[in-house]
């Protein structure tokens, strides 16, 4: 019993790499939210669930360096945490003893983020490599502003408003001074008197001359 | 609508064309516009905010004091003034005495530069809501800058709303002497709104009549869909307890009564010109003493019931920043103790704050937590342009259906202006008219045209990167001092020049019934005392404060807080000119008269006509 416990922790602490530790100048530390992407439907982070972390991160490195085959056993992970957080590193395919640097790493994350974010159905926020700025989603830029959209056809309400309030308008006062020639017609043949005098709206009409004519004109 | 003009025939055949004083079509129209020139934009986002400011439901008692000894008052007076003597404000005035026709004009003048910088503020909101059509909001998210690593620094440091406001509408510039250019786009919007109010302005208050049934109801509607919605929202009883709870003790403090007064003068749209020129429209015998009465108190009782909302709305978002802000700290303390994923909630925060600042106070302190109070987040409302497109915006962005209740808000601020706006205008309007002043072959249509398009010319200063520091000097210097001078010389004028007698005498014929003690007492001596005091407190208050403006500099020290600026010389000359010139035509004109009286008496005195009539003797 006893000889099987020290046998797994010589395993143990052959597998670990001395390389990997909190702030390694050669890895990145990842953080997820499970609970909080998730919340009732979150899958507890178990071993397997660390497997396919790592078979996703090979499978990253693999796309980012063509042509190396990187194995789930390139990548090394340490630090696991409650929280759930770990620091990994990679190492070269071709010689253990190599670390790929950093800028290949983050490069190759950012290239397959979108992968990895959905083997575990979290997001950029969730799945968190620390030091990794996401790329910043741009405002999709329409061709054409909506605002302006909506601009011209207000305007194009409001000008047509104008217009048919201004097209009435004329359209009464023509109506009127066609109206005016017919009714000014009618009770200049009753005035005829009052026309010789010269203009009858000139001055204060003499109110002793009666205007009905009706009784009058012979 | 009885025509502008109308056949008369007499007895005697006489034919006469007599232009007929418009008129409304009913009584229901008159008191709606007289209702939404006073139900104005100040209503949503300057009372809420002062209630707040001064003590909650205790500010409701020098409000609605100052409503009683002051506003309606001042209010049936200038109905009923205008009613009587049928003639908008220089008419009215220069009938009672000539002496005192300044005063119209004053009116009229105030009502005109009130009107150009009022309209930037409806051009500001169509703007916003020509936006409120887009998923997301454009105000919500922060633009990236152009190698796409991170959000503009502008943006970051302050917020996507303050960006969006200052940097994307206003496009400011850091200090008022830098001007920028035109944007063309506030140019855009200004000139829309233009023909806004042309359209509902353009044949006076024919048109002005048909278009009040919607611009005034829509917002009543608008509100009390939003009081159902806001009162739904999470948070909302905070905001509504913090709004109404009483702090007796801000009454104590002479400021809260000087707002309170200022507040009802303004809310109420007195001395501008407007309500004059609107009661020259009504037929004689018509009940004014009751239609004062519906007017004031309507507009009271929007603005409490406009503050219900609105707080409710504060509530919610001060409630969503206090939850971002724990949210944050328990990240914070969660990343670096490695915690388990929301083991640490709202909740229990305190307790495992308490735990790990025991175990390791050191790293604790390290993380810098924010200290997370609701009350420092209540508290950071706004009035003016700030509440509506700073923080209202804000607390939309939250709320689901965000484009609904962004367009639903703009257009109740739409409606909410524009009758003030047909207001302001008739001010203008009605005297010009009354003057004569109008050509007799210019029709209506092109006058109005022409009123609206020099006050657009005007008012493009606004448009300019520095034009918001200039609206608030307009706001500030025109649309305060000049009108509490005003309403003093009008009410003095009534009750003393033209005689309390002869007026009460008048409003008996016209009402049936002559006002009783309540209106003689306040027109006499509490009101024109009130204003006096307001005026002296107001002035000295101004004098006080060294005139400085808050600037939006981005390369500020201490960005994002605004920079206080004290005006250059040349600008406060301008201010001093804003408040002065419409003041000044009261003496002036009084001048005038007298130099014209002088003339006349010395001539007379040189050569005596027997046969001058004294009857005929001009307009004098």
């Amino acid at each position: 019993m006893l000889d099987k416990i020290l046998f797994l922790l010589c395993l143990a602490s052959a597998l670990a790499d001395e390389r990997c530790m909190p702030d390694t100048p050669h890895g990145f530390q990842v953080r997820l939210s499970i609970k909080t992407a998730l919340g009732d439907e979150a899958y507890v982070w178990n071993e397997n669930e660390m497997f396919l972390f790592r078979a996703s991160l090979a499978f990253a490195m693999r796309n980012h360096m063509n042509g190396q085959q990187f194995e789930v056993s390139n990548i090394i992970v340490c630090n696991e945490t409650m929280r759930v957080s770990f620091w990994f590193i990679v190492t070269s395919p071709l010689d253990t003893s190599q670390l790929i640097d950093q800028e290949n790493v983050e490069a190759a994350i950012r290239q397959s983020r979108n992968r990895i974010n959905s083997a575990f159905l979290l997001t950029d926020k969730t799945l968190e490599f620390v030091d990794i700025l996401p790329t910043l989603a741009t405002l999709y830029t329409h061709p054409t502003p909506p605002w302006l959209i909506v601009f011209g056809v207000v305007m194009g309400a409001v000008s047509a408003g104008i217009i048919i309030m201004l097209v009435s308008s004329v359209v009464q006062k023509k109506r009127k001074t066609n109206r005016k020639p017919q009714d000014e017609d009618d009770d200049e043949e009753t005035r005829v008197k009052t026309v010789e005098n010269g203009d009858a709206h000139d001055g204060i009409h003499n109110m002793s001359f009666s205007e009905d004519e009706r009784f009058t004109k012979m | 609508m009885a025509g502008d003009k109308e056949m008369m025939e007499k007895e005697d055949g006489e034919e006469k064309e007599i232009s007929e004083r418009p008129k409304w079509d009913n009584k229901v129209q008159y008191l709606l516009t007289c209702i939404g020139f006073a139900v104005g934009l100040g209503n949503v986002w300057r009372f809420p905010y002062l209630c707040q400011t001064y003590g909650g439901g205790a500010f409701l008692i020098p409000y609605l004091i100052a409503l009683v000894l002051e506003g309606l008052p001042l209010l049936h007076m200038e109905l009923a003034i205008g009613q009587r003597l049928r003639l908008g404000s220089v008419g009215v005035w220069n009938s009672i005495s000539p002496y005192m026709g300044g005063v119209g004009v004053a009116s009229m003048m105030v009502s005109f530069l009130v009107g150009m910088f009022y309209n930037m503020i409806l051009a500001w909101i169509l703007w916003y809501f020509f936006h409120s059509f887009q998923n997301p909001l454009p105000w919500r998210d922060c633009p990236v800058n152009l190698n796409h690593t991170a959000y503009i620094s502008e943006c970051e440091k302050s917020s996507s709303v303050n960006y969006f406001w200052y940097r994307e509408t206003l496009n400011i510039t850091p200090n008022i002497q830098t001007s920028g250019s035109l944007e063309w786009w506030l140019v855009l919007c200004l000139a829309s709104a233009w023909c806004f109010v042309y359209i509902g302005f353009v044949r006076g208050i024919e048109t002005i009549g048909k278009a009040i049934y919607a611009t005034v109801t829509f917002p009543y509607l608008v509100l009390t869909i939003f009081l159902i919605r806001a009162l739904t929202l999470p948070g909302a009883a905070d905001g509504l307890v913090y709004l109404f709870t009483p702090n007796w003790d801000t009454l104590k403090n002479p400021e809260v009564w000087l707002d309170a007064a200022t507040q009802i003068f303004f809310s109420l749209s007195l001395a501008f010109g407007g309500l004059i020129a609107f009661s020259s429209y009504n037929p004689q015998k018509n009940n004014c003493e009751r239609d004062a009465l519906i007017v004031g108190c309507v507009n009271s009782f929007t603005s409490i019931y406009a503050s219900i909302p609105i707080f409710a709305i504060l509530g919610f978002k001060a409630n969503e920043n206090y939850n971002t802000c724990q949210n944050w700290n328990i990240l914070q303390l969660t990343n670096a103790f490695n915690i388990g994923d929301e083991n640490i909630t709202v909740e229990n925060y305190q307790d495992w704050f308490n735990h790990l600042n025991a175990t390791d106070p050191s790293e604790v302190e390290s993380l810098d937590l924010k200290t997370c109070d609701l009350h420092t987040f209540l508290e950071q409302s706004a009035s003016g342009t700030g509440l509506a497109f700073i923080v209202f915006t804000e607390a939309v962005i939250n709320m689901p259906g965000s484009q609904v209740w962004a367009v639903l808000f703009f257009i109740m601020l739409f409606c909410l202006g524009l009758s003030s706006m047909f207001g302001n205008l008739q001010g203008v309007l009605t005297p010009l008219m009354d003057l004569h002043l109008i050509p007799t072959w210019m029709p209506k249509e092109i006058f109005t045209g022409l009123i609206c398009l020099a006050a657009f010319t005007i008012s493009l200063i606004f448009t300019l990167g520095s034009g918001n520091y200039w609206l608030e000097i307009f706001n500030n210097y025109i649309g305060s001092m000049p009108l509490l001078i005003v309403a003093f010389f009008e009410i003095i004028t009534v009750v003393y020049i033209y005689g309390i007698n002869r007026f009460n005498d008048d409003i008996e014929w016209m009402t049936g019934r002559r006002p009783n003690i309540y209106w003689q007492a306040t027109w006499r001596f509490i009101s024109p005392l009130m204003l006096l005091v307001v005026f002296v407190a107001y002035v000295v208050m101004q004098a006080e404060k060294s005139p400085t403006y808050s600037a939006w500099n981005p390369d500020y020290v201490y960005f994002p807080l605004a920079e206080v600026l004290p005006y250059p010389g040349w600008v406060v000359a301008i201010c001093g000119l804003l408040s002065a010139i419409p003041v000044i035509s009261i003496p002036l004109v009084a001048l005038y008269r007298f130099i014209y009286f002088l003339k006349n008496y010395i001539k007379t005195r040189h050569n005596p006509n027997p046969y001058a009539n004294d009857v005929s003797s001009g307009d004098l």
